[in-house]
């Protein structure tokens, strides 16, 4: 495939397409089968766990005597996978302000992603201590393991998007992002969206269903 | 609030010459309606988990599959614009999604989480 320079820098293909949305599309498919790889051990390792804490049912400590609670904090997820909803639009609103050149609501709404993707992760700090508070560790049994690796990981990826988000509003504040600089957004934007929807699976498959 | 930001995007014929074809992108309007509906599916996927009959029914699991499937959908249709974008883009997403649902589905079965009733 050959790269033909373009005006504003654009770089595109003989498909016509600019090879860094290809690039950016080819990696959100390479991390679909790493996110698959997670979900699969996560679902595999599912209600195997010997000891607790488990997600969804309380335990005793046969030993201790002590009972622990389902460990899952719903309403507190939820608010979360709220928040990271809302960035995904504020994401968009962001992309959006660029391409028309509106650097005012374009520095307001990346401000907005970067704080809704920090707040998010805010939650997974609280979600990750109150369980070593609670009990469960990686290493307390298969649950923990799993939904550590695979959370964790999400949680690695969404801190990558917040420093990219980062990035681009200290640029924007540097030299303002114009309507060339919008390929860059969009780029940023669909790795934002990908960390979205890998949450909505997650969501489901690890906190709702039971 | 921000109207329709059409998205130009340059292509090349046979002829090498490169011409800019517009690809129409979703309005505030869309986008709008777009997070209301996503809300709404969250909502309803907390709601029916609080339901203790519905928990302990069959449809449970189904039910919260499809909606989570539809909220996937959406937001790759739609903010990653997919539903506009180059098939190119769609085959570069959508094939090795197809792949890892398929290794999920193939794992659960050979570990014995899923069966099959005969």
């Amino acid at each position: 495939m050959t790269a033909i320079p373009h005006e504003h820098g654009h770089h595109y293909t003989t498909t016509g397409l600019d090879h860094r949305k290809i690039a950016i599309w080819a990696f959100i498919g390479s991390e679909c089968l790493f996110f698959g790889s997670l979900i699969s051990t996560y679902l595999i390792y599912k209600g195997r766990s010997v000891v607790g804490p488990f997600p969804h049912e309380a335990w005793t400590n046969p030993a201790t005597g002590q009972t622990f609670p389902p460990i899952l904090d719903i309403p507190v997820t939820s608010a979360s996978t709220f928040v990271l909803l809302m960035s995904s639009l504020f994401m968009v609103l962001a992309h959006g302000a660029v391409v028309r050149g509106d650097r005012k609501y374009s520095k307001a709404w990346l401000a907005a992603t970067a704080l809704a993707g920090a707040t998010f992760l805010g939650f997974q700090a609280f979600e990750f201590t109150s369980f070593v508070h609670e009990g469960l560790t990686p290493r307390t049994n298969l649950f923990g393991s799993s939904f550590f690796i695979l959370t964790g990981f999400h949680g690695a990826h969404v801190t990558a998007g917040v420093i990219w988000l980062i990035t681009l509003l200290f640029i924007d504040f540097k030299r303002g992002l114009r309507p060339a600089d919008a390929i860059n957004v969009d780029l940023c934007a669909l790795y934002w969206h990908f960390v979205d929807v890998v949450w909505i699976a997650i969501f489901t498959l690890i906190y709702l269903i039971q | 609030m921000a109207a329709d930001h059409s998205h130009s995007q340059t292509t090349y014929d046979t002829h090498g010459d490169a011409h800019a074809a517009e690809h129409k992108h979703p309005t505030w309007k869309t986008y709008k309606w777009v997070a209301l509906i996503l809300f709404v599916i969250t909502v309803a996927e907390v709601w029916i988990y609080y339901i203790p009959s519905f928990v302990a029914s069959r449809a449970f699991v189904p039910v919260l599959l499809i909606l989570s499937a539809a909220k996937f959908a959406i937001v790759v249709a739609f903010y990653m614009h997919l539903k506009y974008d180059a098939k190119l883009f769609r085959a570069l997403f959508v094939f090795p999604l197809l792949i890892g649902v398929l290794v999920i589905v193939s794992l659960l079965f050979l570990f014995g989480q899923i069966s099959v009733r005969v």
